[in-house]
């Protein structure tokens, strides 16, 4: 009964924290309102481009690399993800375990190296 | 503070919730007074290496207090919003950003009785919110419509993805120690040994990936003021910009209690000197790391960003991959 109050009480915990730390920036930048002046003229509400006249539109399409390295991050991830059961039950698991575990990361090493050798990591 | 136990394990209801919500608000007060004096302290720090004094007017000799002095200023500024933003993304940007940043705060165990949530995948947790401000940061760049603000968001979430996987990857060695994801008994099994001792590579990994994850000089690409201005939050000023500066620092706090905990045995003492108090050991191991993230800080210039992902990709990540077969070899002979 006890672990069961502690995972309960944890989580409430948990959804009392995210309830204060939405509070705070709801409650600071209101009371910032009262407080802090309000005179928007146009000069002001421009883009701020060092100086010179803001020209087009910032959201331009983007380099595709960006794309290529967050399909590295979606493998990458999900496979460190495969990695936390098995380094949690270790202990019960023993050698058989290791050896298979050795065999994957191997696998992940050379999905690595692939990228590597496509370009995919190169940064230009 | 055995009730905090008790307190744990008694049955949930309003009174509990009550309660929990009294108790968050000093936790909150701490980390706001943390921020404040580690951003004057960081300062300090930084001017010293660099053979200067640092803030040293407002309030006294050693300046106690400029960053007070700041904020008041910035809760007075204007609010300026460009005509070409997006509203409602941009009103909500630094909330996302700061939001997981208290949020993680609930799992880190302080001392043996001193903790809030304690729950079985702690650990996952931490990582799983901590990767959400980066949504804030992303949505900060877009939502300014500016050039330099959408470059900082971008290079905030490649950075990110860059450096979460050897974060992932290097804290595997520390999870097959402890045979468990709560950070409770994380630390529990380091009475003796310090897993720093364990997993030296690991934390240094560990290290690395958190300065990156922290947006920390050398790893401060998306901010990079000499070239993006202030990167994301370039379009950000009064209390909307204090809440990205906030949360960065509300981050070093997490951060180097996380590492705390995992690495270095968290509020178990050194042997022998079991009589000086656990919150004590946690705040002496707690405050040596954030100097250590200032020192760095002062010492190395900005790395370049082909550089930064090249290095996560090609330097970090497989010998993360490494460190897991080594931790694995090491406990199979010897635990």
């Amino acid at each position: 009964m006890d672990s069961l109050h502690i995972y309960q009480n944890s989580y409430t915990f948990i959804v009392v924290f995210m309830f204060v730390a939405i509070l705070l920036p709801i409650v600071a930048l209101s009371a910032g309102k009262l407080l802090r002046p309000h005179q928007p003229t146009k000069e002001k509400m421009t883009t701020y481009e060092s100086g010179i006249e803001p020209f087009q539109d910032a959201r331009v399409q983007f380099n595709v690399r960006y794309y290529l390295f967050a399909l590295m991050f979606v493998i990458f991830d999900v496979e460190t993800v495969f990695l936390y059961p098995w380094a949690v039950a270790y202990e019960q698991l023993g050698i058989f375990a290791l050896i298979e575990m050795l065999i994957f990361i191997v696998v992940l090493f050379l999905g690595l190296v692939y990228a590597w050798k496509k370009g995919v990591l190169r940064w230009r | 503070m055995e009730w905090m136990m008790e307190l744990l394990k008694s049955p949930p209801g309003l009174s509990n919730l009550s309660t929990f919500l009294i108790l968050t608000l000093p936790v909150l007060s701490i980390v706001l007074g943390f921020v404040t004096y580690a951003i004057l302290a960081e300062r300090k720090v930084l001017g010293y290496m660099q053979l200067r004094y640092g803030p040293n007017r407002t309030g006294g000799r050693f300046g106690l207090l400029q960053t007070v002095a700041d904020v008041l200023k910035l809760l007075i500024k204007e609010d300026t919003r460009p005509k070409e933003a997006d509203r409602p993304l941009f009103i909500l940007a630094p909330v996302i950003a700061f939001v997981p940043s208290f949020m993680v705060l609930a799992v880190i165990p302080y001392t043996e009785s001193v903790m809030f949530a304690n729950i079985g995948v702690g650990l996952l947790y931490f990582i799983a919110i901590s990767g959400l401000t980066t949504v804030g940061m992303l949505t900060a760049g877009w939502a300014s419509n500016n050039k330099y603000a959408l470059m900082g968001g971008m290079r905030s979430a490649a950075q990110m993805i860059s450096y979460e996987i050897p974060l992932l990857m290097a804290l595997v060695g520390v999870v097959l120690f402890a045979g468990s994801l709560n950070l409770v008994e994380i630390v529990e099994q380091q009475q003796y040994i310090p897993y720093i001792l364990l997993q030296p590579i690991g934390f240094i990994i560990f290290f690395i990936a958190a300065t990156a994850e922290l947006n920390r000089t050398p790893f401060d690409l998306p901010e990079a003021e000499s070239e993006l201005i202030a990167g994301y939050h370039v379009e950000y000023s009064g209390f909307r910009f204090a809440f990205f500066m906030l949360a960065e620092y509300v981050y070093l706090f997490a951060m180097s209690a996380l590492i705390t905990v995992l690495y270095l045995g968290g509020w178990n003492p050194i042997i022998g000197l079991g009589f000086i108090p656990d919150l004590v050991w946690f705040g002496i191991k707690f405050s040596i790391l954030v100097f250590v993230f200032m020192w760095v800080r002062a010492t190395l210039p900005r790395i370049r960003p082909d550089q930064l992902m090249e290095f996560g990709w090609k330097v970090l990540l497989p010998v993360a991959m490494l460190n897991i077969f080594l931790s694995a070899i090491l406990k199979e002979i010897f635990f």
